[in-house]
């Protein structure tokens, strides 16, 4: 395994190579140390683009947080060691909830010196961006975009370490109906609600031709747009079809709007089963409104439950006051992940990079995906889990492996 | 096929949002009817009203309908003031100097939210946010009730005003016959302040009411002229009770076509609406021959 040894062992390492440097320095002509010294501790830029503001303000800020944890983390460490300790540096981008802006930023960060990119939070943010940043090879490692497209136009610098749709449709699928089965099939009717952009609509497309194979009947596919205003016509819907799961693909306001109005409208189904659900996985959201929240279920990213260094980061993320989710652990994992690539390149150059991610079979994550393995750019490894809100926490309920509680379904 | 209840709900849910897009386009119609200009600025104004509702709320804690009684004078002063001060002198007497004063007017103001408040969309969370009332089996919302109530109730005061008071005789006047109103001792640019403080007032209503349910971000009173806009073709340019009614019927539009066409195309029923009035009759329902 190429994991670099962390922890006491390379501080030691990195003083040895800063006194040697320092020895350098003495031996040298005065006019040449500026010079060196740069070129010892120059930082390694990396940009981190996150939509901050906009609709998707909320899901960006708090992958931001993630990539900032992880850099102070790999920086408190010694940095990059096989750079002389270099100290990483975040460019950061506000992608602003559009393709646009995140296109404009990444063009941005590429002419300040990034070697790398990690981020765009949403599908069409990822497509775009990545895109822009392939005209320069400017790896790029997405850190949730889950559409298929993103992977399947074979761009050399994208890599995407979470699972894609295809991936998460089928473990959702799969765990929705051994959940069915062990509960005693109390489900046998769907309604799908989904966001009508690029992520819910390929999503809701997956589900309405699979669901059917699997012994669920799909009452009804119910669009919308992002952001909504409004969610009473859905819920109306919802009523009248009285079926036993709703199975929603949505962004965070739309998700909490849609469980409110639900709630609101006293619809009460066997289960809520998110797919990808913008809410349903997210701290802010039990918070605010523990009662609409109750029971979800979401299949999704989530860290590895059994993780310490997972645990020790979710604690220190809701120390500061903040609420958790998937996006700080994936941002935090794809830091760490892109700095192990600078680690093996060592170089900034960004062709090395790139071949260095390519060879990557790093397990210093903490998602619950084995050491990377990337094949055109997918890393084969990841898979969503199920999480489900009980009482005032979320817990992993699924796969029995990871799980911390028991699925609490059909709801009661 | 959706069952009678559930079509009689989406029908009351579109009612209510209708009573809010009557009280925006009440404004609007005001303003035409006695100004003789369209407004652009009018988006933008709502605009500052509900970023004014949500910072009582956010930084003062201010419950958002109490906001109401502070917030109508202050919006009204405003009104009255870009009018006197610089809408007005600005055109130089000329209408199609106006429509580009309000246009840049509504520019300079989305920027400015854009500037202090961010791209960030708002909300505001009541404990009667998501409460419903209960009529028989079916269930309202109880701040849209509210809204309905209020709309209804403003439109009324509204038509005293403007029937029963010297300034609304001098309104109407000024409406009618700019010159006559003039030679007859009535200040014009006065009333013309006047009536766009109104308008401007009924927007603080309207932010007031909206924002228990509603988000707010710098570019969302767009949404709603743009609705205004149809509300006030359809009941005729310069109309109080066209503007009422064309908002409810509006309303009504729009939840019917996002219950049966998906809510992506709700809005779509509005927009063939506006086409077919301007095509089949374009002075509106209740307007005056042109």
């Amino acid at each position: 395994m190429r994991r670099p040894v962390q922890g006491f062992p390379h501080l030691g390492l990195t003083r040895r190579s800063v006194l040697k440097a320092g020895a350098a320095v003495a031996a040298v002509a005065p006019l040449a140390a500026p010079s060196i010294l740069r070129a010892q501790t120059a930082a390694v830029k990396i940009g981190i683009l996150q939509p901050v503001t906009g609709a998707l303000a909320h899901d960006g800020d708090l992958g931001r947080l993630g990539a900032e944890m992880a850099i102070n983390e790999i920086n408190a460490a010694g940095g990059i060691k096989a750079l002389g300790g270099a100290k990483l540096e975040m460019l950061f981008g506000d992608a602003r909830s559009t393709p646009e802006a995140g296109t404009q930023e990444v063009e941005r960060m590429q002419a300040d010196g990034a070697c790398a990119i990690v981020g765009g939070f949403a599908s069409p943010i990822c497509l775009a961006a990545s895109q822009a940043a392939a005209r320069y090879d400017l790896p790029y490692l997405v850190d949730v975009g889950v559409s298929d497209q993103i992977m399947a136009r074979g761009l050399k610098n994208t890599f995407r370490f979470g699972p894609g749709f295809g991936k998460v449709t089928t473990v959702a699928l799969d765990n929705l109906t051994r959940m069915n089965e062990l509960a005693g099939k109390p489900a046998k009717t769907v309604v799908l609600v989904h966001e009508d952009g690029l992520f819910g609509s390929g999503l809701a497309k997956l589900l309405q031709t699979e669901l059917p194979k699997r012994g669920f009947e799909v009452l009804e596919t119910i669009a919308h747009p992002t952001p909504a205003r409004d969610m009473s016509n859905v819920a109306l819907r919802i009523r009248s079809l009285n079926p036993d799961l709703v199975i929603p693909s949505n962004y965070y306001g739309e998700f909490v709007l849609l469980a409110r109005t639900m709630q609101q409208q006293r619809i009460k189904p066997k289960g809520v089963y998110a797919v990808l659900g913008g809410a349903a996985s997210n701290g802010r959201f039990v918070k605010e409104f523990p009662q609409a929240a109750q029971n979800v279920i979401d299949c999704n990213h989530w860290h590895d439950p059994r993780n310490p260094q997972a645990l020790a980061l979710r604690k220190a993320v809701q120390e500061q006051g903040k609420s958790f989710a998937y996006n700080v652990s994936l941002n935090y994992s794809n830091v760490k992940l892109l700095a192990d690539a600078i680690e093996r390149a060592g170089s900034t150059d960004r062709a090395k990079i790139i071949e260095a991610l390519n060879a990557s079979t790093f397990a210093g994550h903490i998602m619950p995906y084995g050491p990377t393995k990337f094949v055109n750019g997918q890393n084969e490894g990841a898979t969503p889990i199920n999480t489900q809100i009980q009482g005032d926490d979320i817990k992993v309920i699924f796969p029995e492996a990871y799980a911390e509680a028991k699925a609490n379904f059909p709801a009661v | 096929m959706y069952s009678p209840q559930i079509i009689l709900e989406a029908m009351l849910n579109g009612l209510m949002t209708g009573a809010v897009y009557a009280l925006i386009a009440l404004g609007l119609t005001l303003i035409y009817g006695v100004l003789h200009i369209i407004n652009f600025a009018h988006g933008a104004l709502l605009t500052c009203a509900m970023f004014a509702v949500w910072v009582a709320w956010a930084w003062l804690g201010i419950d958002p309908y109490a906001v109401i009684p502070l917030l109508v004078p202050l919006m009204f002063a405003l009104g009255y003031g870009l009018q006197r001060f610089v809408i007005g002198p600005a055109s130089h007497g000329d209408d199609g100097n106006i429509l580009l004063v309000t246009l840049g007017l509504s520019i300079v103001l989305e920027n400015v939210l854009l500037a202090t408040f961010q791209s960030d969309t708002r909300t505001l969370d009541t404990d009667y946010s998501f409460q419903v009332v209960a009529l028989g089996p079916l269930l309202l919302s109880f701040p849209r009730l509210i809204g309905l109530a209020v709309a209804v109730v403003v439109t009324g005061l509204l038509w005293l005003v403007l029937n029963r008071t010297d300034t609304g005789k001098a309104i109407r006047a000024v409406a009618r016959e700019k010159l006559g109103a003039n030679l007859v001792g009535i200040d014009v640019p006065h009333i013309y302040a006047v009536t766009f403080g109104l308008g401007c007032a009924c927007l603080a209503v309207a932010a007031c009411l909206l924002m228990p349910t509603f988000y707010v971000n710098p570019r969302i009173g767009g949404a709603f002229v743009l609705v205004a806009f149809t509300v006030v073709v359809l009941g005729g340019m310069g109309s109080i009770p066209g503007a009422l009614l064309g908002g409810l019927f509006i309303g009504v539009v729009e939840s019917l076509c996002g219950l049966f066409l998906g809510d992506s195309l709700g809005q779509l029923g509005i927009f063939l609406i506006f086409i077919a009035v301007l095509l089949v009759r374009p002075t509106g329902l209740f307007g005056a021959k042109a």
